[in-house]
């Protein structure tokens, strides 16, 4: 029995991966600032729903048993799904252990908690992609009076002021946060910026399961063009719902949604737009398209033809001849920021991130011996983001390591609290 | 029979440029680059712009020979018409870098471009610059880019690498956002 590792985070990456070690006998414990599944409690919005269908959420020695595959959990159901998981593989998780420093030592690493502190031999980092909302430094210029939020403190509608709401970003998040708030009667401009449509249902099936089918999930890390690019891509423009029906800015300009540019500035009262929005959604339905191409290529090559309705495709996103390049901010009471999130390694004391604070890593593998990095967007493979693809990584990662400890110095009984 | 395919060749060193993209991550303050111009007043409203040196790479660059810009404004405007309108040659600045984009993004995608023309249109209300009417801006109240494209590529493809050609664009972006100008008298 070997005792060395300390697991970082109790969310679906870090579970995985406390699996795939009990299932090597590497004895460790999963240090947990929170509760499981701490920012699926604590940090959405009421109305989320993943995105992924039920049947995809496959972690280690765990997959979907009930009735609806094709349905997408809220967020309730999601927390239970993973402290079912948690119970089921007996997860030696400390929950309300928050750690303030992670550092070398001649033998190891040391990793000091609210709760005292541990030595072990590796670190797996299971913290999150999603940490600390990113707002933009033009927040700084916004008038007083006008209420802002970030997506992980906003909740529903009816906690915002009347008056018109300006959504930053069109991503999942922000095209489905400001769907919601314009049909609560409070009128919605949406800056768009850099996006990813896709339909929910294509030929009658999930975008997803062609996803996976197709092998666009599968796509690794040391087989793209441009890593850097593809880690920093925007959320698909997706919700789950019952009627699994499209979100795209099409459907949001029906009700009344006002689409504007990327936000560039706030000057004089008025927030100033890019006028690159005819582009970035041209760019959006390219992409759109070459997606839905290789969906029918893939469904050629396999004989679907029959089986799933015939290709078509969407109706080219509507643009405005002229849309506004600037907003008076008189007339909009909230400004929600959904312009994406970064990972917070404030407590990370080794020298393992680049100049953009990120963490230098191959395909999970820190440059630090011992120390690995999971649940990050296309961390090995495109479906790194999602919850389905923490069990591969962590079968990859967690074999990595194993070989890493029986060729470090062997040294009993570590992973011990000594505080 | 057999068949042979000929490289791609738009002119555009590709593999240079994307050393360049690779050497400047790892040494980003290489990457601050300052461009200049002069402008001296002729007569009237012509004025001719020139430019030779620029700062890249850590030190003073300078063009193989310094070029010169003639401005002015047509007839109609009572001036003499020595050279193309201030506003006509941002529309020059703007095109010409889009189609240089249109090159490089090709030459990376491998795709051979035969022709490339570029037309630009500027709809502009000259009641802002002669300030008969305060709500009228004083700029473009919008640009047309149109492109004729023949190249060894999908309709589709085309329109992907002119859409990415905007997307890297400078002058696209010096005219779709806002840049703080500051302009001082010595």
């Amino acid at each position: 029995m070997r005792n060395s590792t300390v697991v970082l985070g109790a969310g679906h990456a870090g579970l995985a991966m406390s699996r795939c070690l009990t299932e090597r006998s590497i004895d460790h414990v999963v240090l947990e600032r929170g509760e499981v599944a701490n920012s699926w409690k604590t940090e959405r919005w009421d109305s989320l729903r993943l995105l992924t269908p039920n049947w995809m959420s496959r972690l280690p020695g765990y997959g979907y048993g009930g009735d609806e595959p094709d349905g997408y959990r809220t967020m309730p159901e999601t927390i239970s799904f993973l402290e079912r998981y948690a119970d089921g593989i007996a997860a030696p998780i400390l929950t309300g252990t928050t750690v303030t420093s992670v550092r070398r030592t001649d033998d190891g690493y040391e990793v000091v908690t609210d709760r005292g502190t541990w030595h072990c031999q590796a670190v797996v980092i299971a913290t999150g992609a999603c940490n600390i909302p990113n707002v933009p430094a033009v927040a700084q210029a916004v008038p007083a009076g006008i209420d802002t939020l970030t997506p992980n403190e906003y909740r529903n509608p009816d906690r915002l002021a009347e008056g018109g709401v300006l959504v930053v970003g069109a991503a999942a998040t922000g095209a489905q946060i400001a769907e919601e708030i314009h049909r609560s009667g409070r009128p919605v401009t949406l800056a768009v910026g850099e996006h990813i449509r896709v339909p929910r249902v294509y030929r009658g099936r999930d975008i997803k399961w062609w996803m996976d089918a197709c092998g666009v999930l599968e796509e690794r890390y040391d087989e793209v063009d441009n890593l850097v690019r593809v880690r920093n891509v925007p959320s698909l423009q997706l919700v789950g719902s019952d009627d699994r029906r499209n979100l795209d800015l099409n459907g949001l300009t029906g009700i009344g949604v006002k689409l504007v540019g990327r936000l560039a500035g706030i000057q004089n009262g008025k927030a100033q737009f890019s006028g690159s929005l005819p582009n970035q959604c041209a760019m959006s339905d390219l992409k759109m398209n070459r997606l839905l191409a290789r969906i029918d290529e893939w469904a050629t090559e396999n004989s679907l033809d029959g089986q799933v309705e015939p290709p078509h495709r969407f109706e080219p996103t509507r643009v405005e001849a002229a849309p506004s390049l600037d907003v008076d901010l008189g007339g909009i009471r909230t400004i929600l920021w959904a312009t994406g999130y970064r990972p917070d390694y404030s407590w990370l004391d080794l020298p393992v991130l680049d100049r953009k604070g990120r963490i230098r890593h191959d395909g999970g593998v820190v440059e630090s011996p011992g120390v690995y990095l999971l649940g990050m967007p296309f961390l090995r493979s495109r479906k790194s983001s999602l919850i389905d693809g923490a069990g591969d990584d962590a079968r990859f990662l967690s074999a990595h390591l194993a070989s890493y400890l029986d060729h470090a110095i062997s040294r009993p009984g570590l992973a011990v609290r000594t505080a | 029979m057999t068949t042979t395919t000929s490289p791609v060749d738009n002119g555009v060193n590709v593999g240079a440029l994307l050393g360049a993209r690779e050497a400047l991550t790892a040494m980003p303050e290489a990457a601050q680059f300052t461009w200049r111009a002069t402008c001296e007043w002729v007569s009237g409203t012509h004025s001719r712009s020139r430019v030779e040196g620029f700062f890249g790479l850590g030190e003073e660059q300078s063009h193989k020979t310094e070029f010169t810009y003639d401005a002015d404004h047509p007839e109609i405007f009572a001036s003499e018409d020595h050279g193309a309108t201030p506003v006509e040659l941002v529309l020059a600045g703007l095109a010409s870098c889009l189609t240089a984009g249109v090159a490089s993004v090709a030459q990376n995608r491998d795709i051979q471009l035969n022709s490339v023309t570029a037309t630009l249109e500027g709809g502009m209300d000259i009641q802002g610059i002669l300030g008969i009417d305060p709500d009228v801006r004083n700029g473009f109240s919008g640009i047309r880019v149109r492109y004729d494209i023949d190249a060894d590529a999908t309709p589709e493809e085309i329109r992907a690498v002119v859409a990415q050609s905007q997307k890297r664009s400078a002058v696209y972006d010096v005219i779709t956002n806002p840049t703080n100008v500051t302009v001082e008298v010595n």
